[in-house]
C-alpha cells in the first residue's frame, strides 16, 4: 500500500487529490482560509504550509501527495511562518472585533487565538472603504476582506453567477463587482453562498433583527412567525444541540418567550405549494404548453433565471413560494378578522438570504400590502435568541400553534434538493402506502449530485424529471434545454448545493459532516410525520373549502 | 451605449483572435490601440462574446496598468521613473511637464485631449536615462527644458 509519513506516522494514500486532505485524514486540522473541497484550489492564504524532510516549506492544499513523502506539520519553522503570515493578514484588516457581525464565528479571529498572535506589529495603512449595503440580502465590508477568494470562486464555480472578482493588483487589490458597481446593480441573485464561505466579517447577512424586536415590542401589532423547513435542523448549531437534530419544538418555546404572538410552520405553506404545483404540472402536461415546468420555491433560482435566461421565464411555475403563500394567507385571514384591531406583521424565519429579496418583489404585495414583512435568517434568529438571554438547549419542546402549524412529511423535505419533486410525486401518485412512498424515494429523487434525472410513470404518461442543485448546474441544464439536447417535463432547481439546509442564511461553518447531518435530519422529520402527503393535511383540505375558496389564484399564484 | 461602429470594430477584432476566453488580453489590447483607451462598454461586450463574466474581464483589465478606461490624449507621454532615471532627475522633468500641461497624477489628461502624462516604472532604456516616450517614440537624455521644447513642438505639429 502506498503511504506517506506525516509527523513520523505512516498514513496511507487513498487517491486524495492533495496533501492537505491526507493530513486532515490523519486527524491533523491544518488551518486554511482559502481551501474548500468543493472549490478549485487557490493556494493563496498559505496557512496550510508544511515542511518536508529537506526543510522545504510549501502549501499542502496545492501539493499532490506522492508516495514516500515525509511531512511535518508543526515544526518551529512552520509555527514561525504561520504566525507571521497571519500577522500580515491581520495587518491590513479592520480590527474592530467587538463590534463585528462575525465576532465569534470569524476564522481569522479563531486562528489568531489558536496560533498565539498576541500583537500585530504592523500599522494598518489601508484606506477605509465604504460598505456596500445596496443588496437586500448581504452587506459587503471591504475593510474586513483578506482576499482569500472563497466568495469569488463560490460565485463563479458553484453558482455560475460570477458577480464578484478580484480587481486591481498588489496593495490596491480588492474583491468587487465589475466597475465597482453596487451589488444591487449586478446580476447577484442573493443566494448568500459568498457569505457562507467568507471566513471573516467581509460578507455578512443584511440584518432585520432590530425591526423585528421593535414590531414585537409594539402592542398594536400582532406578530406572526413562520418557520421554514431547513431552519429546524440548523438552529441548534450554536447552542450545543447535535448537528441536524430537529429543534423545532425548542425554537417554538424560545420564540414564545421572545414575544412572538403566533408561531406557525412554513411547511404548511409548502403543503399548499404541493397542491398547486402538482395541479399546474398536470395542466401543463395536458396542454403541452411551457414545458418543462420549473419549480418556483427558490428565489435565488428565480433571480438567476430572470437575469440570465429570461427566455425561460414562462416555464417557471406561477405558484408562489411556500413563504409567500403563507404570508398572503395570513394577511388575508387578518383582513377578514374584523375583531382583532392589531396590525398583523408576518415574519419568516428562513435558511435563505434571497428570501429577503423575495418579499419586496412587486407581485408579493396584495392590495398594496406586503404579504411578508420581514425575513430573519436562521443566523439572525440565533442572535435574537442569544440577545434574549435564552439557552435554546434548555428549552422544553413546545408545539406550534394551530391551525397553520400542522404540516405533512412531504413539506418537511422541501429543505433538501429533490424534496419538492418527491412531495409533488407523492401527491400525484396519491398513495400513502409505505411501498409506494419508498418507490418514489428510490426513483432517483434523493441524493446530492448537481443534476439528477428520473422518469416516473403517471397514468399513461412517462414524466421526465430533472432535479438540479447549485446554479452552475442549473446553467448547464438550461443551455442544454436551449439547444434541444435534453427534454424534461419537470425541473426542480435549488440555488444552493444540497438545497436550503446549506442556504445562505444558515449558521456557519457548514462543513461536510454538518451538511450530511442536516440532510439526514430533514428526512428523519418526514419519517416521523404521521401525515405523509400534502393533500392529506386536514387543515389544507379545510382551507380550500374555506378562506381559499375562489381566491386560490389571488393568494397562491403570481401572474407572469 | 456606444455607437454601433464601436461594436462592429470589436466584432472584427474578436474574429481576428477567436472568441475564446484566452484571447481576452490580445482583444482588449487591440481595442485599446484602436481608441487609445478601453471603453468600459466594449469590455463588457467582449466578455459576453468570449464567454467570461464581466467581473473576470474587469479583474484582468485592472490588473494591468496598461489598460485605461479613461480616454487618453492624442499624445501619451510616459516619463520613466525607474531607478536609473530617478537618480538622473526624472522627477524634475515630470514636475515641469505637470506644470506645462496643467495636469496631475489624478487628472493625467489635458482638457483638449491632446496630452496624457503618465509615469512608468522602467522602460528598459536605462543607458539613455532620463528617458521618456511619446506614443512609443523614445526621447533619451531628457532635461526639463528639453521636455518643454518637446511639448511646444508637439503643440505646433
Amino acid at each position: 500500500m502506498k503511504y506517506i509519513t506525516i509527523n513520523n506516522r505512516k498514513v496511507p494514500l487513498e487517491g486524495e487529490k492533495n496533501l492537505l486532505s491526507v493530513i486532515r485524514k490523519a486527524g491533523i486540522d491544518l488551518p486554511t482560509f482559502c481551501y474548500h473541497s468543493e472549490l478549485s484550489t487557490y493556494g493563496a492564504c498559505r496557512m496550510c504550509v508544511v515542511e518536508d524532510d529537506r526543510g522545504k516549506v510549501f502549501a499542502s492544499c496545492s501539493e499532490v501527495p506522492k508516495e514516500g513523502m515525509v511531512i511535518y506539520t508543526n515544526t518551529p519553522k512552520l509555527q514561525h511562518h504561520r504566525k507571521l503570515i497571519l500577522e500580515l493578514l491581520l495587518a491590513s484588516h479592520c480590527r474592530d472585533c467587538t463590534t463585528c457581525r462575525a465576532n465569534g464565528t470569524c476564522e481569522l479571529q479563531k486562528l489568531a487565538t489558536q496560533l498565539g498572535v498576541d500583537r500585530v506589529r504592523f500599522e494598518n495603512t489601508k484606506e477605509i472603504q465604504p460598505l456596500d449595503t445596496s443588496s437586500n440580502c448581504v452587506v459587503i465590508d471591504p475593510n474586513k476582506c483578506i482576499l482569500c477568494g472563497d466568495c469569488v470562486r463560490t460565485c463563479e464555480e458553484i453558482q455560475g453567477v460570477g458577480v464578484l472578482n478580484f480587481a486591481y493588483r498588489g496593495s490596491k487589490m480588492r474583491v468587487m463587482p465589475a466597475f465597482n458597481k453596487q451589488m444591487s446593480e449586478t446580476d447577484c441573485v442573493g443566494c448568500g453562498q459568498c457569505r457562507v464561505v467568507c471566513p471573516t466579517g467581509a460578507i455578512t447577512i443584511k440584518s432585520n433583527v432590530h425591526s423585528v424586536w421593535e414590531a414585537i415590542a409594539d402592542k398594536n401589532k400582532r406578530v406572526v412567525v413562520q418557520i421554514a423547513p431547513a431552519v429546524r435542523v440548523a438552529i441548534g448549531d450554536k447552542f450545543g444541540i447535535p448537528k441536524g437534530e430537529n429543534s423545532l419544538g425548542k425554537l417554538a418555546a424560545a420564540l414564545r418567550r421572545m414575544g412572538f404572538d403566533e408561531i406557525y410552520d412554513t411547511n404548511f405553506g409548502a403543503d399548499l405549494t404541493v397542491m398547486e404545483e402538482s395541479k399546474e404540472l398536470v395542466e401543463r402536461l395536458e396542454s403541452g404548453e411551457n414545458l418543462p415546468l420549473f419549480t418556483s420555491c427558490c428565489p435565488g433560482w428565480i433571480n438567476f433565471c430572470e437575469k440570465k435566461f429570461p427566455q425561460f421565464r414562462k416555464n417557471i411555475s406561477t405558484c408562489r413560494s411556500p413563504q409567500q403563500m403563507f404570508g398572503a394567507l395570513i394577511k388575508e385571514e387578518a383582513r377578514m378578522n374584523k375583531e382583532d384591531t392589531r396590525e398583523t406583521i408576518v415574519v419568516s424565519i428562513m435558511p435563505c438570504t434571497a428570501k429577503k429579496d423575495e418579499i419586496v418583489r412587486p407581485e408579493h404585495f396584495t392590495d398594496g400590502v406586503q404579504d411578508v414583512d420581514f425575513v430573519l435568517t436562521t443566523t439572525e434568529v440565533t442572535r435574537m435568541i442569544q440577545e434574549g438571554g435564552i439557552d435554546l438547549s434548555r428549552m422544553p419542546s413546545e408545539s406550534l400553534d394551530m391551525p397553520f402549524g400542522l404540516a405533512s412529511g412531504s413539506a418537511a423535505i422541501f429543505g433538501v434538493t429533490g424534496g419538492v419533486t418527491e412531495a409533488v410525486l407523492r401527491k400525484l401518485i396519491n398513495s400513502n402506502k409505505i411501498e409506494d412512498l419508498e418507490q418514489i424515494s428510490f426513483c432517483g429523487v434523493r441524493g446530492v449530485e448537481g443534476v439528477k434525472e428520473c422518469t416516473v410513470q403517471l397514468g399513461e404518461r412517462e414524466v421526465r424529471i430533472a432535479i438540479v442543485n447549485g446554479l452552475k448546474s442549473a446553467e448547464e441544464i438550461l443551455l442544454k434545454l436551449e439547444k434541444g439536447e435534453v427534454h424534461y417535463d419537470f425541473v426542480e432547481v435549488m440555488a444552493c448545493k444540497r438545497g436550503c439546509i446549506a442556504g445562505g442564511g444558515q449558521p456557519t461553518p457548514i462543513g461536510p459532516r454538518t451538511k450530511q447531518a442536516r440532510y439526514d435530519g430533514m428526512y428523519n422529520i418526514d419519517k416521523a410525520a404521521q401525515i405523509k402527503l400534502s393533500n392529506e393535511n386536514p387543515i389544507v383540505q379545510s382551507l380550500y373549502e374555506g378562506i381559499l375558496k375562489g381566491k386560490e389564484h389571488k393568494l397562491l399564484h403570481n401572474e407572469h | 451605449m456606444l455607437d454601433k461602429s464601436f461594436y462592429d470594430k470589436a466584432d472584427e477584432i474578436i474574429a481576428l483572435h477567436g472568441a475564446t476566453s484566452s484571447a481576452l488580453i490580445p482583444i482588449i489590447q487591440d481595442i485599446q490601440s484602436e481608441y487609445r483607451y478601453l471603453p468600459p462598454e466594449l469590455l463588457v461586450y467582449v466578455a459576453k462574446q468570449i464567454g467570461i463574466t464581466e467581473s473576470k474581464a474587469f479583474s484582468v483589465a485592472t490588473f494591468y496598468e496598461n489598460f485605461s478606461f479613461e480616454p487618453k490624449g492624442k499624445y501619451v507621454i510616459k516619463v520613466c521613473d525607474g531607478t536609473a532615471c530617478h537618480v538622473r532627475k526624472s522627477t524634475a522633468i515630470l514636475e515641469r511637464l505637470y506644470a506645462e500641461l496643467g495636469v496631475s497624477k489624478e487628472k493625467p489628461t489635458t482638457d483638449d485631449m491632446m496630452f496624457t502624462l503618465e509615469t512608468v516604472s522602467c522602460l528598459g532604456a536605462c543607458g539613455l536615462a532620463p528617458v521618456l516616450t511619446v506614443n512609443d517614440k523614445v526621447y533619451p537624455a531628457m532635461t526639463p527644458d528639453a521636455a518643454s521644447e518637446l511639448i511646444r513642438e508637439l503643440r505646433g505639429a
